[in-house]
């Protein structure tokens, strides 16, 4: 629900534009805003925001896994992650064309990127260094996103919400393949239990992070919420999560690194210890293991490519007349 | 939140300086249609950006069509597509609610008539 504050926001604004009143009645029957709507400039600013971030997220990602592309096990697991890297660049173009309908530029959005005036999810801030790494993107860091995709399926913004839908048939194929690296590994020997079981503890708490701050500590969830860009608390999410992936890691015989998670029958939700919310923090602050090598790696690649956008545009003018 | 990074008490709102405008690079925005298979209509399936026709069919292919989703593509710059006004919807489409006799379900039919 909106605080009392933002409550005051919205009605003192109410009187000034009437798309307003359209804009509530729209969010009222669960209808969607589309791009030609009239919106309030919150709304609008919040959305570029979030899906450029959104955006970023995917497109960052293929760093984590594209590092481990060359060294993948077999021919096999190689084309797998080759089509999951590309389905991560497939995933940051719908969501810039999503964001492009707000009225900002992809340049723009890119130009904000390499500036550091926009993120990305910090959970591709910390490394890869082991094959079961990739598997633990896939079966946790994906799997989280998903919890939190199919909420955005629901958003308010129809762009947004429909590239949710396509993404989120995809992503299903990124959890389960990342899932099968852990079951092959935790069936294997033991130095690749092993493996499997390092990866779970360092991204188990990573993955937790990406729900974000407490709900009590979240300052424009509320606004979210009222706006139904979000549909569900971070809080909500994180539990939901918790709860799917607790027992698939007992399947595969996994220890999840905290020492007070236990089932809690009169909740019927498991309990867990508290994040780290000191390196939480740093983390987004631009300080975790990764920041600043995953933005040198995509500025060089951005500036790399300029002779192929050139390229292309000439070759374009040469043939159709038009001005690259 | 995932993809909404927990705003930092410093964060500058960015200036947005381009907005309104709808070209990145020198590169036109085209949509894309789908035919998901023969005998179907080409169904909107996004939007890209590309220098020229040949290279937005190329792009379309790898951004939309990874599954099987076609079998053809079409590929429109969007700057060509005139588009009806949201804030005339009711004027445009209301006249056909008003005119419930033009649907089948407006006509009762005796249940002994067959064929109809």
């Amino acid at each position: 629900m909106a605080n009392e504050r933002s409550f005051v926001t919205i009605s003192v604004v109410s009187a000034q534009h009437p798309g307003r009143a359209r804009f509530e009645a729209l969010l009222a029957a669960e209808e969607k805003v589309e791009p030609a709507d009239w919106m309030p400039e919150g709304y609008r600013k919040t959305l570029i925001r979030q899906i450029a971030q959104h955006a970023h997220s995917e497109v960052i990602g293929m760093q984590p896994e594209g590092n481990w592309i060359s060294r993948a096990p077999t021919l096999k697991r190689k084309a797998i992650l080759m089509a999951k890297v590309q389905d991560e660049a497939g995933h940051g173009l719908y969501l810039y064309s999503a964001a492009e309908t707000l009225g900002i530029t992809r340049d723009e959005m890119v130009r904000l990127l390499h500036e550091g005036k926009q993120k990305y999810s910090s959970i591709f801030n910390y490394p890869t260094l082991s094959w079961a790494d990739i598997g633990c993107i896939g079966w946790l860091v994906d799997g989280a996103a998903i919890t939190n995709q199919v909420m955005l399926t629901r958003c308010s913004f129809g762009p947004y919400a429909r590239g949710m839908v396509r993404i989120c048939k995809e992503e299903s194929f990124h959890q389960r393949q990342g899932f099968q690296i852990m079951e092959t590994l935790c069936r294997g020997s033991a130095e690749q239990r092993e493996m499997a079981q390092d990866g779970l503890g360092r991204w188990w708490w990573p993955s937790l992070m990406m729900f974000g701050p407490h709900d009590s500590d979240s300052t424009h969830s509320d606004q979210s919420m009222a706006w139904k860009i979000k549909r569900v608390s971070n809080d909500d999410l994180r539990q939901q999560f918790v709860d799917m992936t607790v027992p698939q890691a007992d399947y595969l015989g996994l220890t999840v690194p905290d020492p007070e998670l236990r089932w809690n029958p009169e909740r019927g939700h498991y309990d867990f210890g508290e994040i780290d919310w000191d390196e939480f923090w740093a983390v987004v602050r631009g300080n975790g293991p990764m920041n600043r090598e995953r933005i040198a790696h995509k500025r060089a690649a951005w500036y790399d490519g300029a002779w192929v956008r050139k390229a292309a545009s000439a070759y374009a003018a040469r043939h159709t007349g038009q001005v690259g | 939140m995932t993809y909404s990074v927990p705003r930092l008490p410093e964060e500058p709102d960015p200036d947005l300086r381009s907005k309104g405008s709808r070209r990145v690079s020198g590169w036109l925005l085209w949509e894309v249609f789908i035919r998901p298979r023969r005998g179907l209509h080409h169904v909107h399936a996004g939007s890209l950006h590309a220098p020229d026709g040949e290279i937005a069919l190329q792009s379309a292919r790898d951004v939309y069509t990874r599954r099987g989703e076609g079998v053809s593509l079409w590929v429109v710059p969007s700057s060509e597509i005139t588009s009806s006004d949201a804030a005339d919807a009711a004027s445009l489409f209301d006249p056909t609610s008003e005119k419930p006799f033009r649907d089948a379900t407006f006509y009762q039919v005796p249940d002994e008539v067959e064929w109809l």
